[in-house]
């Protein structure tokens, strides 16, 4: 580009910028408290539109003024709904578990009144006098956040609050620099896709730049199928601009005019925030035609996966793209070289597309600074299962997983111990204790027979059955498989069949090694990366807990009380209040009948082994127990 | 749920009522061709359009689309079956959608499955002979920390107990009963 129409963009890029920091300048001055509340997917499932309403008519009963603002997610999802008042003269003071109830108390007493209700509070996000900050919390000693660094404060429908915080400075840059240089750039950065298999994202950017072939696509992403894993949800919820911004500085490096969002329908927030964004964008000049006045042209449509797994790798998202059955083909050919229509593609993740705008702006050797040797950058992790602050996390590469889980996320609840931590979703492995010191990097967990995947990590403890959960995955990738190729097809289903009687305690002992075979072909033998990750999860299980298998097998027993088929729910005698009828009451199937002297029976018939029982039975009392093998319940007369 | 139910079985109704839907089936999907310009690489979004309007992929609207777009039904079909949004029987006046991603399973989604299927009397991927409720499970709709979840008309519920559910269909019942139902 030569260097006058270099200028008038980045004077174009500077009149949006000074307009939109005006705006949000006065929105810091004003007068008036502003109320930020988080509406993403997993805050409104914790009634934040509940919570939303609540402030709003509390405020209007109270005739006062302030701004309510839905912004998207913190990450905390443990603590959702959660609530930030900004109040002149008071640090911006962050509230969680916030109920319809506590809402009307914070006007009243905070925004009205002068107390900061300290008994909701989870910290202020300033260093300050007044209350306790947020970072004396032990989790932002680890964390950095760069992906997530907008989301939960800013708006995400309002596109000059994300330009105010250094949205789309990237693109205004990379579009004054010639677009090798923008390549160059991410190369030199060392990024790699976050989508789970780490390829370079400079040279599948540069290869795509290379090849001949007109027109060129650019694809991101956003078919989170991993089921345990929300942030690119959290994301294109949170701060859909990074994205959109991410996308088009690629489609400016590779030489594209049009690009797809892939969003799977099952995320209906996401897709109507991306297309707010790109709307936003378009108005704004950021997107669309003659973007900043300059002659680089790019428009985006938003495309709605509908609800296969397999569309989430790159060559089947492309054929669903075209309208056909979402099914993978056989790479090479790559989507670099020929891919939507037969023609060169880049396609990234959400995260990786959002690094990008932060790269070009403040440059390869900042982002280059952060991680480890060979994995640069963050990695963000949907952290759930049995840990005490469920939510995602953003740590730089390197971290261990001990300090993610015990530092970061809080521990095990309850008390209990640690047995396992399942990485990557269905394509990942589950990992034990004894290597809970590895670093979080894309080759470190290859090596210990997980991977990056998609970045779920569930922990489990000594309540959860190994080889339950193996059979969950299986399952899982066995209804996802989408039937092309001979080893995921049958492969998954042959497994899934002896898993499936181990866990009835009807498997055989020479049926381990049969999995591992089985498994090990399926890796070889699929064709895409469904079928050559599926059996992992099996795979590490058998590597790091054998012996619960044996148990299973052997014993007819399941270690960990989970597995139906082998555990009975009963009642101790000894240990029955007699007169609390919390058990008989909680029973959906009326399974649990009053017995001789009041003591409560269960009809091992009747029992569906729910659970409930031993949840409703007071703690002071604890007198249902798991047996496995049911064979130890002993023989009850009515 | 132990009160029954007159059935609405499908040779009741009357051959008048029948025509009229096949033909507002017929206006609407060529509604929806029309805004896709009935391009082939469109299917997909006009499918879930399809599907948007009438809860369903209703046979007459899949012989239209492959008419407009001039491939043979089965291509439609193909399509349709492959993907898991798409069904193909109507759904029940209250849908009822059972997370079981990684967490749900992990938090115990199976048990909250089953007192569903118990409490409605179907299985998963079935319609209550009334067509008041129908199951269906899912992959994970993306609040794991909420889990177990189970999606009722769209309303996310976390955290579900079987407990919980008798709650939500004992909520339905009263509200059926003070004639507020929708």
């Amino acid at each position: 580009m030569a260097v006058n129409a270099r200028q008038r963009t980045l004077k174009a890029f500077e009149k949006i910028r000074a307009h939109a920091v005006s705006q949000w300048e006065a929105l810091k001055q004003s007068q008036e408290p502003r109320i930020l509340i988080g509406t993403a997917t997993c805050g409104r499932a914790a009634g934040a539109l509940d919570v939303v309403k609540a402030f709003q008519d509390e405020l209007a009963q109270q005739d006062i003024k302030a701004k309510v603002t839905e912004v998207g997610c913190m990450g905390y999802c443990y603590a959702e709904p959660m609530v930030i008042i900004e109040k002149p003269g008071w640090p911006p003071i962050c509230y969680g578990y916030v109920t319809p109830g506590i809402a009307s108390r914070l006007v009243q007493d905070f925004i009205i009144g002068d107390d900061p209700c300290l008994e909701f509070i989870l910290g202020a996000l300033e260093e300050n006098e007044l209350v306790p900050t947020i970072f004396d919390h032990p989790r932002f000693k680890y964390e950095t956040r760069i992906l997530l660094k907008n989301c939960g404060f800013i708006d995400p429908e309002d596109i000059n609050q994300s330009i105010a915080n250094g949205g789309y400075s990237g693109l205004a840059k990379a579009l004054g620099m010639k677009p090798q240089r923008v390549i160059d750039e991410v190369k030199k950065s060392a990024l790699r896709g976050r989508g789970g298999a780490g390829f370079p994202t400079g040279e599948k950017w540069q290869i795509c730049r290379e090849v001949a072939g007109e027109p060129k696509y650019v694809i991101c992403n956003a078919d989170e199928g991993d089921p345990g894993a929300f942030m690119d949800r959290a994301i294109l919820e949170s701060d859909p601009q990074s994205v959109i911004e991410g996308m088009t500085i690629a489609a400016y490096a590779i030489g594209a005019a049009h690009g797809y969002v892939y969003v799977r329908t099952e995320y209906p927030l996401a897709v109507e925030r991306a297309h707010t964004a790109i709307n936003q964008a378009e108005g704004s000049g950021l997107l669309g035609d003659n973007i900043l006045g300059s002659d680089f042209s790019f428009h985006i449509e938003v495309m709605r996966g509908s609800g296969a797994f397999v569309c989430g790798e790159e060559t089947a998202m492309m054929r669903s793209i075209e309208g056909r059955r979402g099914m993978p083909h056989h790479r090479p050919p790559f989507p670099a070289t020929h891919g939507l229509w037969g023609k060169p593609t880049v396609i990234n993740n959400v995260k990786t597309f959002a690094c990008v705008p932060q790269i070009i702006q403040r440059g390869n050797q900042w982002f280059a600074s952060i991680g480890s040797d060979g994995s640069k950058g963050t990695a963000i992790f949907a952290l759930a299962g049995k840990v005490l602050n469920t939510g995602l996390v953003e740590v730089p590469m390197g971290t261990t997983l001990r300090q993610l889980i015990f530092e970061v996320g809080g521990g095990i609840p309850k008390g209990k111990r640690f047995k396992a931590v399942q990485i990557g979703g269905p394509s990942g492995g589950c990992l034990p204790e004894s290597l809970l010191d590895t670093p979080i990097d894309f080759t470190s967990l290859t090596e210990a027979g997980a991977m990056m995947g998609s970045g779920g990590m569930v922990v489990m403890d000594e309540d959860n059955c190994m080889v339950d959960a193996a059979l969950y995955f299986l399952d899982f990738t066995c209804k996802e498989s989408c039937g092309k190729c001979t080893m995921c097809r049958l492969g998954t289903k042959q497994m899934l069949d002896i898993l499936e009687d181990i866990t009835k305690g009807q498997g055989k002992i020479e049926e381990i090694d049969l999995l591992v075979e089985l498994g090990q072909d399926m890796k070889k033998g699929s064709l895409c990366g469904l079928g050559r990750t599926a059996p992992n999860p099996i795979l590490t299980t058998i590597r790091y807990f054998r012996d619960e298998y044996e148990a299973h097998i052997l014993e007819k027993r399941c270690p960990a009380l989970a597995c139906e088929e082998l555990i009975a729910y009963y009642i101790l005698p000894e240990k029955c209040e007699r007169s609390c009828d919390a058990c008989v009451g909680s029973c959906s199937v009326e399974a649990i009948y009053t017995g001789k002297r009041r003591i409560k029976v269960i009809d091992q018939e009747k029992c569906v082994k729910c659970g409930t029982c031993l949840e409703s039975c007071p703690p002071q009392y604890d007198a249902v127990i798991r047996l496995s093998p049911p064979s130890l319940v002993p023989p009850s007369k009515k | 749920m132990t009160k029954k139910r007159p059935s609405r079985k499908q040779n009741v109704r009357p051959d008048a009522s029948v025509a009229k839907e096949a033909e507002q089936i017929k206006v609407h999907t060529l509604d929806i061709l029309r805004a896709y310009h009935g391009e082939r690489r469109n299917l997909i979004p006009i499918l879930q359009d399809i599907q948007a309007k009438f809860g369903y992929l209703p046979r007459e609207a899949i012989k239209q689309v492959a008419k407009s777009m001039r491939i043979r039904e089965l291509e439609v079909f193909g399509v349709a079956s492959f993907y898991n949004q798409f069904r193909l029987n109507p759904p029940g006046k209250h849908p009822v959608k059972v997370c079981l991603g990684t967490a749900c399973h992990i938090k115990g989604g199976r048990i909250i499955l089953e007192a569903w299927e118990r409490r409605l009397g179907i299985k998963v991927g079935e319609t209550t002979t009334d067509r008041e409720f129908s199951l269906e499970r899912v992959a994970c709709v993306g609040c794991c920390a909420m889990a177990p979840v189970s999606v009722v008309e769209e309303k996310i519920e976390g955290k579900v107990s079987p407990t919980r559910v008798d709650g939500i269909l004992l909520s339905f019942e009263l509200e059926k009963e003070k004639g507020t139902d929708k």
